[in-house]
């Protein structure tokens, strides 16, 4: 499958913070229906390459294509056009703590893409309905539990129609009986032919979904490659380490 | 009964055309001090340097001058260069101007409390900078704001007793006129304080049914 153009394409990506240097020249590339999970050590970078994908932090070098077009930085409308395209999912959900369920995933449908208010509500609920919890639009952040939240954030996030969606260790601050429920739903995005860039440390349902893992420390991704390979015949030691530590943690499938 | 000859006919209805004075230079200063205080916070935290200078620098003056040299300068000191304000205007002006200062650093305050995740949820989305402090983050602070928005507005009740320094005649100025024609001063503004007192009651009534028809969950200011 070499003749493909990937939907999107990550050359040299670099971020500085103060003296230290927390990104350095990550390069990706992702093909259209792919999954690509980042691992490696808390504040390796994983988070800082997801934040500078969608330009939430902005890289300090580092050129990005989407469907073989680069995205211009400088330009404020593309990037707000751009980030329509990249869905994103955080750690912390970060639903809007003033609007309900149905709003959530409806303002950005009406603000951004200039939606009438009635599809666009007709739009939410069924994304809503998709993660299991029409019956919950009514309620506010605070009334959810933390894998609803997240269940919300993804609808939010694929009422956008997103080319590509980025998952930031999407259920790290879920307690263990909440994951499940908001791996499900990740499950069902995926089979349905969503792109995604995502960041866990879900190991086992990682490995059972993943195209490629891409192991980042100290900024640097060390090692890309099938999950197996990775887990199994790594490469170079530091990748070796992480992953039979973590593997021990959390399962894995195979 | 002679004590109670202010209630007389013509002293009454003085007091009831100052009061109305006082209620038309505070509702316009008030609702223009809080845009003037919401538009001046957002630009101090979501503007970029020049706004924020220009906005810094507003708050630096306007809350650094004493209200009645503000008073002064819009009402005698403006026809220098030609421009001529009735007294009422030059109030309303004054007023809404020092009150902004003021509210915009309640509103300031309010928008830093809302969490980061926030705005970056919003930018995910796809919002501009505008649309984001309209919809995302004003709404929250709005609600975070009012305790001390509402304690401006307290606030501004009662300096707007300063506007008969300026010739513009309402409540406290009635009751100057009255006192120093009967020369029954602690009468006269034990009455017009008890006016005060009511005004402020009243419109720190109508700010707790305010807040609490803002009330949502995860926004609760009562238990």
């Amino acid at each position: 499958m070499a003749d493909k153009i990937p939907i999107l394409r990550i050359e040299n990506m670099t971020k500085w913070y103060g003296d230290k240097e927390v990104l350095k020249d990550a390069s990706l590339s992702i093909n259209k229906g792919e999954l690509k999970v980042l691992i490696g050590p808390s504040g390796g970078g994983k988070s800082t390459f997801l934040q500078c994908i969608n330009f939430l932090v902005k890289p300090d070098r580092g050129r990005l294509w989407l469907d073989g077009r680069e995205i211009v930085r400088a330009r404020k409308k593309e990037i707000y056009e751009y980030r329509q395209k990249v869905g994103m999912i955080f750690q912390d959900f970060n639903l809007f703590d003033h609007l309900t369920a149905l709003h959530n995933v409806r303002i950005a449908l009406v603000r951004v893409k200039g939606m009438s208010k009635g599809e666009a509500r007709d739009r939410a609920i069924l994304e809503l309905d998709r993660v299991g919890l029409k019956s919950y639009m009514h309620q506010y952040p605070a009334e959810l539990s933390g894998g609803q939240k997240q269940r919300v954030s993804i609808a939010r996030a694929l009422a956008m129609d997103p080319e590509i969606m980025l998952l930031d260790e999407p259920t790290s601050a879920l307690d263990p009986e909440l994951i499940s429920e908001v791996l499900d739903v990740i499950r069902d995005v995926r089979s349905d032919g969503m792109t995604m860039i995502m960041s866990t440390h879900q190991i086992g349902f990682a490995s059972e979904m993943a195209d490629e893992f891409v192991f980042l420390e100290n900024g640097s991704i060390v090692e890309t490659g099938p999950p197996e390979k990775i887990l199994y015949k790594a490469q170079y030691a530091r990748t070796r380490e992480f992953c039979s530590k973590i593997t021990e943690l959390y399962g894995n499938s195979f | 009964m002679e004590e109670f000859f202010f209630l007389q006919p013509e002293v009454v209805s003085a007091l009831v055309k100052g009061f109305y004075v006082s209620v038309k230079l505070i509702v316009p200063s008030a609702i223009f001090g809080f845009i003037i205080g919401v538009v001046v916070g957002a630009l101090m935290v979501y503007g970029n340097a020049f706004a924020m200078a220009i906005a810094s620098g507003y708050v630096l003056i306007f809350r650094g001058f004493p209200l009645v040299v503000q008073l002064f300068i819009w009402y005698f000191g403006l026809p220098y260069i030609g421009i001529y304000l009735s007294p009422f205007v030059a109030a309303v002006l004054g007023f809404s101007l020092c009150s902004g200062a003021y509210q915009s650093e309640y509103v300031r305050g309010a928008f830093l409390s809302v969490k980061t995740g926030q705005t970056m949820a919003a930018q995910a989305l796809g919002f501009s900078k505008i649309k984001m402090v309209l919809f995302i983050t004003l709404p929250q602070a709005f609600r975070r704001a009012l305790p001390g928005c509402g304690n401006e507005i307290i606030y501004l009740i009662k300096y707007s007793s300063l506007a008969y320094m300026i010739t513009c005649i309402e409540l406290t100025g009635e009751g100057k006129i009255i006192a120093s024609d009967s020369f029954r001063y602690t009468e006269t503004f034990m009455v017009i304080g008890a006016i005060y007192l009511l005004m402020t009651s009243v419109a720190a009534w109508l700010l707790h049914r305010l807040e609490y028809r803002l009330q949502l969950p995860g926004f609760e200011q009562y238990s």
